[in-house]
């Protein structure tokens, strides 16, 4: 099969960012890829993610003093906080310019997976996250470790001298760093001594607790000495193994779910040499000529995140009713700010299952308002406390309250192959179908082709 | 007669191991064998976490009434000396009776988790607290019993969304609410015809074409059974009363699943945790009471084990809100015809000995799980689970 030039744009526009918008589509297959990465390298200034004014922070010992209705109160008002934070997350991925560092943000937002009920915290994470990350990877480390989003939710407040909490130094390692098997169960000890008294303050700040700090001498990782959580990490990052780590984890988010061991051992050298350059990394990715090779071409099955964002780029429209996108992201499997566990979402086939795969196969006909959306989310309790009951999420889910654009659409449509524009990967019997279907309505050729399986993938 | 080549297959394997296996054996492995054949496990999630010390009520420890003087259950039915149940489990009171319920008392695992989502991670995935799975034990079963099988419908889910139970590596399990739903859906001739159409070299785009083809086909599979014997009996107008009925449709015809899962909740109880557990447990009690009576009329109830559970029972103390806030182990309910030991199974939990108010488990969920599925589903549980620590008699 020969690549086209307009599948490497495509190909591009998907994996360092949500995909091509409408517009880029116009003139996309005459367009230089050079091009294509110079913009979406290029420096844009760093605008944190703002939802307005943020609730009062209030600490544990605070909250359990409350009644049970202020907390229920406390509660709700992070959680609809936080449902802000997710669909301006969202609608940066749709219509930021600087997809590069939205793409890099949910990728790192999935590494250092957190979860907490505390808005402030989520949104302060997620912005440290977007700031640092296509810069250094030791820089991001440090800081997502100092987060209290972090702290708190891998137990660090609980990591004191003669009580150490190892929950904090065992995933640091074991999913941020350096991956099972580079470490050892004392390894884990001698660290979580090191990270007691990293806590923070009320309103958010790093603060190390110097009375509940184990100041004792400590052996990681072949090394002795009186360390704190900054020598841990710095001692973590000088390890081979986290560049081999970090970089195995890019390439198979950023080019193939399948590893290539050549190219990995290459880049993570090279990573490594960089001191973690992850915008260089990136660059070494991208503008490779492996990465725009055949097996990696729509090799990926897009993530529900990448598949609404992709839409909503390839079809302007108005959302009236922007948290029913919430009920989308619960349904297809992947809620932002609310990952599994610590581990991050997992992917590939994984997303897919029968109920999944038959929704994604419809969302273009419900979003269009060709049909209704017949299905609820699971509760989640940690989020409802007990609240809620399953009926209550259906009312008023039926209509998506979106309404697309189709003038532009098809404006922009009617002049291509719309099976070409859309699909990374197609065949013969794929396109007799598609045309059978739609007839000449260029509406319910977009429509038909977003609905098949080959859409899926990325 | 035509006989399907698989038909025949089934058939001369049998006819050959009958002639092969020397007599005495025979007699003692077959009725076995063909026992598990028939038998069905349906699981029922309590989620949100149910307090197990007001579903079976210590009814002669002054600790619980002294830590619960606003919550604990004064008019529990009696089920021992020790021990009663909730007044709004009646049912189960009768299923006691009769020898058809079984209680495993604090169940849990160690290092216990007390965030709704993890804690349910671990009991969906069957892991240890510090180890992250990406398929459940049902699913990994799945991955074993349906190997290469007709129709991937071994295990059902009765909910829009798949749980991570129902996952496994290779096989996933169907979910639906509603069988006609499903098939309405999944018959949409668009689909049915790229369906049809569809060959494809790449693996993974296959593998969506495969995912989409059995959808459509299990669709009218499942819909065909659930009609072939509707039922008779009646069920309350309860969403728990309507997935069981779908469950018993389904459970009289000869569809070939052996796992149903579905749940209940939710049963965070933080306030005034009394009135909305009796309001539950009157669904699940009025639901479990049309479905056994169901599968009695069919001679169907010695082949099915009911099973529940929760992700972590409740703290001892009640707290200030008249509720009880997160707590760990918690008991386990096991309703059949077919149970080998009956009643309450272990000693209540040590109200005596808690970590920092918490009880501690002394069952390991992952033993109740290698049992059923080694003892009723004839499955190979420790390459499904991991678990090399025995299991447990009662089935």
């Amino acid at each position: 099969m020969n690549i086209s030039a307009l599948q490497k744009n495509k190909h591009l526009l998907l994996r360092a960012g949500f995909g091509a918008n409408l517009s880029q589509i116009k003139d996309l297959e005459s367009m230089p890829l050079a091009d294509i990465w110079k913009n979406l390298s290029k420096d844009y200034p760093y605008q944190p993610l703002n939802v307005g004014e943020m609730i009062e922070n209030i600490d544990y010992q605070q909250l359990s003093k409350l009644d049970a209705d202020s907390k229920k109160a406390f509660r709700q008002q992070n959680r609809k906080k936080i449902i802000e934070i997710n669909l301006k997350f969202l609608d940066q991925m749709v219509h930021s310019e600087d997809q590069l560092r939205e793409k890099m943000t949910f990728f790192w937002n999935g590494h250092f997976a957190t979860r907490v009920i505390n808005s402030k915290f989520n949104l302060q994470l997620l912005n440290t996250i977007r700031e640092k990350s296509l810069g250094n990877f030791g820089d991001l480390l440090r800081a997502v470790s100092q987060s209290p989003a972090m702290l708190q939710f891998l137990n660090n407040q609980q990591n004191k001298k003669d009580h150490p909490n190892e929950n904090f130094a065992r995933e640091v390692m074991e999913l941020f760093t350096l991956g099972r098997g580079n470490y050892t169960e004392k390894d884990v000890q001698e660290g979580a001594r090191a990270f007691t008294g990293w806590s923070f303050q009320k309103e958010g700040s790093f603060f190390e607790r110097p009375n509940q700090h184990d100041f004792g001498p400590k052996t990681f990782l072949g090394k002795t000495g009186n360390f704190d959580g900054n020598d841990v990490l710095d001692i973590i990052i000088n390890q081979k193994a986290t560049a081999k780590f970090i970089v195995t984890k890019i390439y198979k988010f950023f080019v193939n779910d399948k590893v290539n061991p050549s190219i990995v051992d290459q880049l993570s050298q090279e990573f490594y040499a960089s001191k973690y350059d992850i915008k260089k990394l990136m660059e070494a990715i991208f503008t490779s000529k492996w990465f725009y090779a055949e097996e990696n071409i729509g090799a990926k099955i897009k993530s529900p995140i990448d598949l609404m964002a992709g839409m909503m780029r390839m079809l302007p429209m108005e959302i009236q009713r922007p948290e029913n996108l919430i009920v989308y992201q619960k349904l297809l499997g992947q809620m932002l700010l609310y990952p599994p566990n610590v581990a991050g979402w997992p992917s590939g086939k994984s997303w897919i299952d029968s109920s999944t795969l038959m929704l994604r196969l419809q969302l273009p006909q419900i979003w269009s308002g060709l049909k209704p959306l017949e299905l609820a989310p699971k509760n989640d309790d940690d989020i409802d406390m007990g609240m809620k009951t399953k009926q209550n999420y259906s009312k008023g889910l039926k209509n998506p309250g979106i309404v697309i654009d189709w003038e532009k659409v098809e404006d922009v449509f009617q002049a291509k192959n719309i099976k070409d524009c859309l699909l990374q990967k197609s065949s013969a019997l794929l396109d007799k179908n598609i045309d059978q279907y739609s007839g000449s309505s260029v509406k319910s050729k977009v429509i038909n082709v977003m609905s098949t399986p080959e859409y899926q993938m990325m | 007669m035509l006989l399907k080549r698989r038909d025949f297959l089934k058939i001369s394997s049998l006819a050959s191991a009958t002639f092969m296996i020397p007599n005495f054996l025979q007699s003692m492995t077959l009725p076995e064998a063909l026992d598990n054949k028939n038998r069905i496990l349906v699981v029922l999630q309590l989620s949100g976490g149910n307090d197990g010390l007001n579903t079976i009520i210590p009814t002669r420890n002054d600790i619980y009434f002294r830590e619960r003087e606003m919550i604990a259950i004064k008019d529990s039915l009696k089920l021992t000396d020790e021990a009663g149940i909730n007044p709004s489990l009646s049912y189960f009171k009768e299923l006691y009776d009769s020898g058809e319920l079984a209680v495993l008392n604090n169940v849990g695992y160690p290092h216990p988790d007390k965030s709704h989502f993890r804690s349910m991670d671990i009991w969906q995935s069957a892991s240890k607290s510090d180890e992250f799975l990406e398929t459940g034990w049902v699913g990994r079963y799945l991955d074993e019993a349906c190997y290469n099988c007709d129709h991937p419908t071994q295990a059902l889910e009765i909910d829009d969304m798949l749980s991570l139970a129902l996952k496994g590596e290779n096989k996933k399990a169907f979910a639906f609410k509603d069988p006609q739903r499903l098939y309405q859906t999944s018959q949409e001739k668009y689909f049915k015809s790229l369906s049809d159409a569809h060959t494809h070299e790449d693996e993974t785009v296959d593998y969506l074409y495969q995912t989409m083809g059995s959808t459509i086909n299990n669709a009218g599979y499942i819909l065909e059974k659930s009609k072939a014997k509707a039922s008779s009996e009646t069920y309350p107008n309860s969403n728990l009363g309507k997935d069981f009925k779908n469950i018993s449709a389904l459970i009289k015809s000869d569809i070939n699943t052996k796992v149903y899962y579905l749940s209940v909740g939710s049963f965070d109880t933080h306030v005034n945790q009394n009135q909305r557990q009796a309001q539950l447990f009157t669904e699940i009690n009025e639901a479990v009471q049309a479905f056994v009576k169901d599968l009695k009329a069919n001679g169907k109830f010695e082949d099915v084990l009911l099973m529940t559970f929760s992700e972590f029972g409740r703290r001892v103390s009640q707290n200030a809100s008249k509720g009880t806030d997160h707590g760990t182990a918690n008991q386990m309910f096991f309703v059949s015809g077919g149970l080998k030991k009956k009643g309450i199974l272990n000693a209540l939990p040590d109200l005596e000995k808690l970590n920092d108010g918490d009880l501690i488990y002394t069952e390991d969920f992952r033993k109740v799980y290698a049992t059923v599925l080694k003892n009723w589903l004839g499955a190979d549980s420790s390459k499904i689970l991991g678990w090399k620590n025995g299991v447990y008699d009662f089935v």
